[in-house]
């Protein structure tokens, strides 16, 4: 089966985030304010052909641990689902 | 015979050269590593160095740490060979597991690109042999991403165990402790965000890495001589 996995790569909370802090002291001089915890983070989106969903979701947790992330400073939300018609690239 | 030093070389990395030139004007030999090679060769001391190893592509080392070389220079440093990486050589360290913690963007988004001054703290490592601790360098640094982060307990044995080699006097980056290069437990394996080799000739404005890098051959040196003795 095809499924489409979106990885969604964050900041461990805690870990100092330099572009989120960026960002949250741009917002006031643009007129936006009251805006708090700006995190900055990654998405990635592919396709994974596996034989069902929990197999997908195994393979893309071990490449979440391996490479997708530094789990050092970084964790991710992974979010899978049949592929739709047509997802196929 | 002069200790030879094996610089690695990914795609996007730039700083080959310049270590080289510095290790053979201080009487080593320096070779380049292809990253796609799965030895090393007759090596006595590796050098991961600066530039953007595969672009720096997701995170910087998060591609080149699964060179072909690297799984050698792993073993290397299990062996108790020296190994210092070098500014974007510290991140592929770092990212292939050889030391703790991690490098983040600097704070302040900025590419810093300057001469900084540091403090040497942890000697008897393979860059600060024979320099006391309490020296203070002038060496360049040239990054982005060199705010070094590791978990509290990680930073509280680096402090015990005295494996923070380096600290920035004014800290530059927003860098954990003011961390600007650190040791592995067995203190053979040494990451650094400044540039050494930018600071081993008069002409560059410093001298003061010419002392790190002569520790290194001199670490190197005693390598060589036993892998002969070995060979013999």
């Amino acid at each position: 089966m095809l499924f489409e996995v979106h990885v969604e790569v964050r900041l461990r909370a805690g870990i100092a985030d330099p572009q989120g802090a960026t960002i949250e002291r741009s917002l006031p001089a643009l007129g936006f304010e009251g805006v708090s915890g700006v995190r900055v983070g990654k998405s990635i989106r592919f396709l994974v052909e596996s034989a069902d969903e929990a197999s997908a979701r195994a393979e893309v947790d071990v490449m979440c641990t391996r490479f997708l992330t530094n789990p050092v400073i970084e964790d991710s939300v992974v979010d899978i689902a049949v592929a739709s018609v047509g997802a196929a690239v | 015979m002069a200790p030879r030093v094996g610089v690695v070389v990914f795609p996007g990395t730039n700083c080959e050269f310049d270590v080289i030139e510095a290790v053979n004007a201080l009487g080593g030999t320096g070779v380049t590593l292809w990253h796609g090679d799965r030895a090393l060769g007759d090596i006595d001391a590796v050098v991961v160095p600066g530039g953007f190893a595969h672009g720096d592509y997701l995170r910087p080392g998060a591609i080149a740490r699964f060179s072909p070389i690297m799984a050698a220079v792993a073993d290397f440093a299990a062996s108790g060979g020296p190994v210092v990486g070098i500014c974007n050589g510290f991140q592929v360290l770092t990212e292939a597991g050889l030391l703790p913690g991690a490098l983040q963007k600097n704070r302040g988004l900025k590419f810093l690109c300057r001469m900084t001054e540091l403090d040497v703290v942890a000697t008897e490592t393979a860059l600060t042999t024979g320099v006391a601790s309490g020296t203070r360098l002038r060496i360049p640094i040239n990054h982005f991403e060199g705010n070094y982060t590791c978990s509290a307990e990680t930073l509280a044995a680096l402090i015990a165990e005295d494996r923070i080699v380096f600290r920035y006097v004014d800290n530059p980056n927003g860098s954990m402790n003011d961390i600007a290069g650190i040791c592995n437990e067995q203190r053979n394996v040494v990451g650094l965000m400044p540039h050494p080799e930018r600071a081993s000739s008069a002409l560059l404005g410093s001298t003061d890495g010419a002392l790190l890098l002569r520790s290194l051959l001199s670490v190197a040196g005693r390598a060589n001589r036993e892998r002969l003795a070995v060979g013999a």
